[in-house]
């Protein structure tokens, strides 16, 4: 019998604001120890918080860009609970009035088969602020934990899902749209080794059509590769205990990496009462209309607009508008080379996905370092399109424009790369190869269509690789058939 | 010298008649003599206090001054102050060198006001007896057998045995106008907001609010044009115009109305209380006030409520204190776990605990709606009925507390009996409104009797002319404790 | 509900107060009486009444992003029971 398999995900993105949440301590990465830790950080007698506006910004940018309902008055709470990197003993966090309410994201999931996708919607159930706790460091203090707190405050917004997604693919599919979604509005910087987009996953498994199973909550993953694994090794655990004939706890565990297994934490969990009350230090948060008008004019057009617009307006396939969506910066890149040559969207597309992608990866850059302009890319596109250039002249012109930079048309002058297109001097040559090879040609005639290849071959190579193809084949046809 | 007012203290420190150092050491003496029979303060730093006063002459001799320019204060021991001591009260920070100053510190140093040192208080500002510090009682200088009152105890007092010329308190529930009221000083809670709390060890910070506490109306109004003023880095603080609090003292009372609220006089209500209480309401009708009999019907409940809110709160503000990162941690503990329950169960007192458990308990799973969200929602009718009763009055009066002040250890093991005695200022704090307390008179047993003046939001300045027309009329604010002479 | 001996010991618990069971029983007999106090409460008609959590009806004043704040470690530090490579040390984390 089947099982299905039943995850939500709760995502913690780290905001990209200068300051944290409630202080104005830096939130960069990297500082020695409890340097970038104030004394509001520490929790020092008397301290008290006061918001920072880019945080609510980025809260209601996300809000806006998944379709969702941004409160007017939200409320901070404190979740009280004991731990060392907790400095106030509560975290404030929102609990009954989130700033952001439902909403959905459209993702795009690969099938086994290659270039194949599905489309789903996963539900927002709704996304909070919150501040970061600080980091326990637990080696080489002879059987203590060091605790630095210079990430404790740093502002958060957690993006919590609905149980919607079905496979570790579906998940993995939504978590990568939210990250691209995320970094695409601003919000966040992406950066899933330093922790800036951590996942928790709720897995469940349970038969087709029967009430939730039991979940078990996977903590802190903190890259794809790690949330698929985590998912999948848990999901069949689940399902071979159930099969066993055993039944399943709600826990939460830690996946460990090195071995590829879950497994429930050693902390106990009786002191799960988190005691949430509205934080009397911090007043509710008015939003008005103005003020998400205003964010509202700051947001870019989201991927999903794009990749709708790509298929529908210029053609393409889901797949290559989805790839073309993959960031921000793809997306602007490729708007840009387009606009050179408006009609020619499939060769734009097959080129970036193509040779300037494959460039990238060998020379480890992405998209923002690439040395090539759109406005060169695209000027150079032009010129196949208009068939001034072959598809081959057209990989010496890159390779050129890669390595030495220069404008398309000089490279393709001074280089002599221009495609021949005059009709006359094609006859000329082809009347010539017709006369020097009569055996070939009667051999043509009498139904070989295959020795066409070598007329071409002697073609392309009398015109040094400058004719254009589709020309010359015409021509030849023509003429071999008589 | 010991018996002039903060105006005349400043006009002989700017004629030269006495420079602030001499003054400070005049009370820094007085300290010396008597602390050690009233306990008043936690910290006394000669050094940091007279290297103030010494700048203060400097400040003085360049007449770059300011009303409180060279003034010695007392501050209450729940303020941070850069480099002293700071321990509100508990063993918990027995040892904590604040390394940040309080918004009303800076106030205070701003001014070139001089820190006299660090005042007793109960253990997190939970008490009204000052019985709950760790450090010790205070005894009330009027008798040395009687609670000076709580949670400013040492505050007020350090002020009515002229251990200071003016003193900082915090009130949560009462705490500024109770021991005002018990020890025969002045003492004003504004209305939440208008003093930052930045830097003020947090109780229940809801409710907490800071005032000054002093002999007289006007005393008072010079040292809140001080502490006063909006701090970005409190989110409750309030942006408003600055006031001077002293522009209407001279007011004359004409028209007045004294709404008196029938609650504040009922069952409870000890009989010297009462009669000096009555006998100040007269005095205010010869000054031209009318009274009106007002009901604030639902005051009874502002105990049970605030016996919710405050631990609740409080449970969750003094989480921070878990021997990590400052403050108290036991030396000896087998894991993180025993740790933090040993520093915890040894750093704290009694009391402090006590409110914890109740705060814990409040919030905890199932028991949030029925505690928690029902105070808070009586929290609103309380403040209501004040808002109907300031329809038909400018000011309202009663006594701020049943008895005099009780006698040490008198209500020790009875927490129940302890909360009771603030049961006519605690509604003040749900409400969020100033409050105030000024001498009215005394028992027959010699103690000092407060009356209770509220006002409407924002109405600190009409309480002070207030308060200012009656002292100008009666001589209680002058009394003085006998066996306070050095 | 009337509270329980072992509410005590949870509640304790729960705000990480070391509680030997004779302190136990004291905070019982006193919260049983503290709890008396507050029962008047619960008998309010409250509804349709908005809870007041703040004593001002006032939004959130919202701070500029930007970075006032530069490293005190070691003034913050010094009040610290135990440190070492600037990190605070507690006994060992298990999670």
């Amino acid at each position: 019998m089947q099982w299905e398999i039943v995850i939500g995900l709760e995502v913690h993105t780290q905001l990209s604001t200068s300051s944290k949440i409630f202080s104005g301590a830096s939130t960069a990465f990297g500082a020695e120890p409890n340097t970038q830790a104030c004394a509001v950080d520490l929790a020092l007698p008397g301290v008290l918080p006061v918001l920072n506006r880019g945080a609510v910004e980025r809260a209601i940018k996300f809000g806006l860009a998944v379709g969702a309902h941004i409160a007017p008055r939200s409320v901070f709470s404190r979740k009280n609970y004991f731990y060392p990197d907790l400095p106030k003993g509560y975290q404030i966090s929102q609990f009954d009035l989130p700033i952001v309410g439902q909403g959905s994201l459209t993702i795009q999931v690969p099938t086994t088969t290659a270039g194949q996708t599905y489309k789903k919607m996963v539900r927002l159930t709704r996304a909070h602020l919150e501040e970061d706790a600080g980091k326990s460091l637990h080696e080489d203090f002879h059987g203590m934990t060091g605790i630095d707190l210079n990430r404790a405050g740093t502002p958060l917004l957690e993006i919590v899902s609905e149980p919607d997604m079905r496979s570790a693919a579906e998940a993995v599919a939504y978590a990568k749209m939210l990250h691209t979604l995320v970094r695409w509005i601003g919000i966040c910087d992406g950066n899933m080794q330093e922790g800036s987009f951590r996942c928790d996953a709720n897995v469940s498994v349970r038969r087709p059509g029967a009430e939730l199973g039991t979940r078990r909550e996977i903590k802190n993953l903190n890259s794809f590769r790690f949330l698929q694994q985590a998912i999948e090794y848990e999901a069949q655990w689940q399902i071979d205990t159930l099969e066993n004939g055993g039944t399943i706890q709600q826990a939460t565990v830690l996946f460990n990496a090195d071995i590829g297994e879950t497994r429930a934490m050693r902390s106990k969990e009786d002191a799960h009462d988190y005691r949430y009350f509205p934080d009397p230090d911090l007043l509710p948060l008015a939003i008005d209309h103005e003020w998400i008008e205003q964010i509202r004019g700051t947001l870019p057009e989201l991927p999903l607009s794009k990749q709708t617009r790509y298929v529908a307006d210029l053609g393409l396939s889901v797949y290559d508008a989805d790839t073309l969506t993959s960031s921000r910066e793809m997306a602007d890149f490729f708007e840009a080379a387009l606009n050179e040559v408006p009609k020619e969207a499939k060769l734009c597309a097959n080129w970036l996905m193509g040779d300037v992608s494959a460039s990238l990866n060998r020379e480890d850059r992405d998209i923002t370092q690439c040395p090539i302009s759109p406005a060169q890319l695209g000027g150079m596109l032009k010129r196949i399109a208009d068939g001034t250039i072959s598809n081959a002249a057209a990989k010496e012109v890159f390779k050129i424009l890669w390595n030495e930079g220069g404008t398309p048309d000089t490279i393709i002058e001074t280089k002599g790369l221009k495609q021949m297109s005059d009709v006359g001097a094609m006859e000329a040559m082809v009347d010539e190869i017709i006369a020097a090879n009569p055996m070939q040609v009667a051999e043509y005639r009498s139904g070989k269509e295959k020795v066409f290849g070598f007329f071409v071959g002697l073609a392309m190579k009398a015109s040094k690789g400058k004719a254009n193809p589709a020309q010359m084949n015409e021509i030849l046809k023509r003429k071999l058939a008589g | 010298m010991l018996n002039s007012s903060l105006l005349q203290l400043g006009a002989a420190l700017r004629s030269k008649e006495i420079s602030s150092v001499e003054l400070t050491q005049l009370y820094l003496h007085r300290i010396t003599a008597l602390n050690s029979k009233l306990n008043a303060y936690i910290t006394v730093n000669e050094e940091m206090s007279l290297a103030q006063a010494r700048a203060a002459d400097v400040q003085l001799a360049q007449s770059k001054t300011h009303a409180l320019t060279g003034i010695p204060v007392a501050q209450k021991d729940i303020f941070c102050a850069m480099g002293w001591r700071t321990t509100c009260g508990s063993k918990m920070l027995s040892d904590f060198i604040a390394p940040y100053d309080a918004h009303v510190i800076e106030q205070f140093n701003r001014v070139g006001a001089v820190n006299l040192g660090k005042t007793n208080m109960d253990e997190f500002a939970m008490g009204s007896s000052n019985e709950t510090s760790h450090f010790g009682n205070v005894k009330n200088p009027w008798n040395n057998n009687a609670v000076p009152g709580g949670s400013s105890g040492g505050s007020a007092a350090a002020v009515s045995a002229h251990l200071c010329a003016a003193a900082t308190g915090t009130d949560t529930g009462g705490s500024i106008r109770q021991p005002a009221a018990l020890c025969g000083i002045s003492g004003l809670k504004p209305t939440y907001g208008v003093v930052s709390r930045y830097g003020m060890i947090a109780f229940a910070s809801s409710l907490d609010q800071a005032g000054p506490m002093a002999r007289s109306a006007e005393d008072l109004a010079l040292l809140l044009n001080v502490m006063a003023g909006f701090d970005e880095r409190d989110s409750t603080s309030l942006q408003r115009e600055t006031e001077d609090y002293t522009r209407d003292l001279n007011k004359p009372l004409n028209g007045l109305r004294i709404g008196l609220p029938k609650e504040f006089f009922a069952a409870g209500l000890s009989a010297d209380v009462a009669q000096a209480i009555e006998a100040s309401i007269a005095e205010y009708k010869k000054l031209g006030a009318t009274v009106i009999d007002i009901s604030l019907p639902n005051s009874r409940l502002s105990i049970p409520v605030y016996y919710v809110l405050a631990p609740a709160e409080a449970s969750s503000n003094l989480s921070r204190y878990d021997g990590v990162r400052y403050g108290y941690r036991t030396p000896e503990y087998t894991n993180l776990a025993d740790m933090y329950e040993k520093s915890r169960a040894q750093g704290f007192g009694e009391e402090v605990k006590r409110r914890i458990m109740i705060g814990t308990y409040v919030l905890s799973h199932g028991y949030y709606d029925a505690y928690y969200l029902q105070a808070q929602k009586i929290r609103r009718l309380i403040a209501q009925d004040f808002v109907e009763a300031f329809k038909q009055c400018d000011v309202i009066m009663g006594p701020t507390t049943p008895t005099t002040a009780f006698n040490l250890a008198e209500k020790n093991d009875d927490p129940v009996q302890m909360y009771l005695s603030d049961i006519y200022t605690i509604a003040v704090n749900l409400a969020g409104l100033p409050g105030m307390s000024i001498p009215a008179g005394f028992s027959g047993n010699g103690l000092p009797v407060g009356l209770q003046i509220i006002g409407n939001y924002f109405d600190e300045a009409r309480m002070l002319n207030v308060a200012h027309q009656y002292q100008q009329v009666t001589d209680w604010h002058t009394r003085t404790p006998q066996h306070i002479e050095v | 509900m009337s509270l329980s001996i072992n509410d005590v010991y949870k509640v304790a618990r729960l705000a990480r107060l070391g509680m030997t069971e004779q302190e136990a029983q004291t905070a019982h007999a006193q919260l049983l009486n503290i709890f008396g106090l507050i029962a008047e409460m619960q008998a309010v008609d409250t509804n349709g009444i908005t809870p007041m959590s703040h004593a001002q009806d006032i939004s959130q004043r919202l701070r500029e992003d930007r970075v006032t704040e530069h490293n005190q470690r070691e003034l913050f530090q010094a009040a610290a029971p135990q440190i070492k490579k600037g990190l605070y040390l507690v006994p060992q984390v298990i999670e």
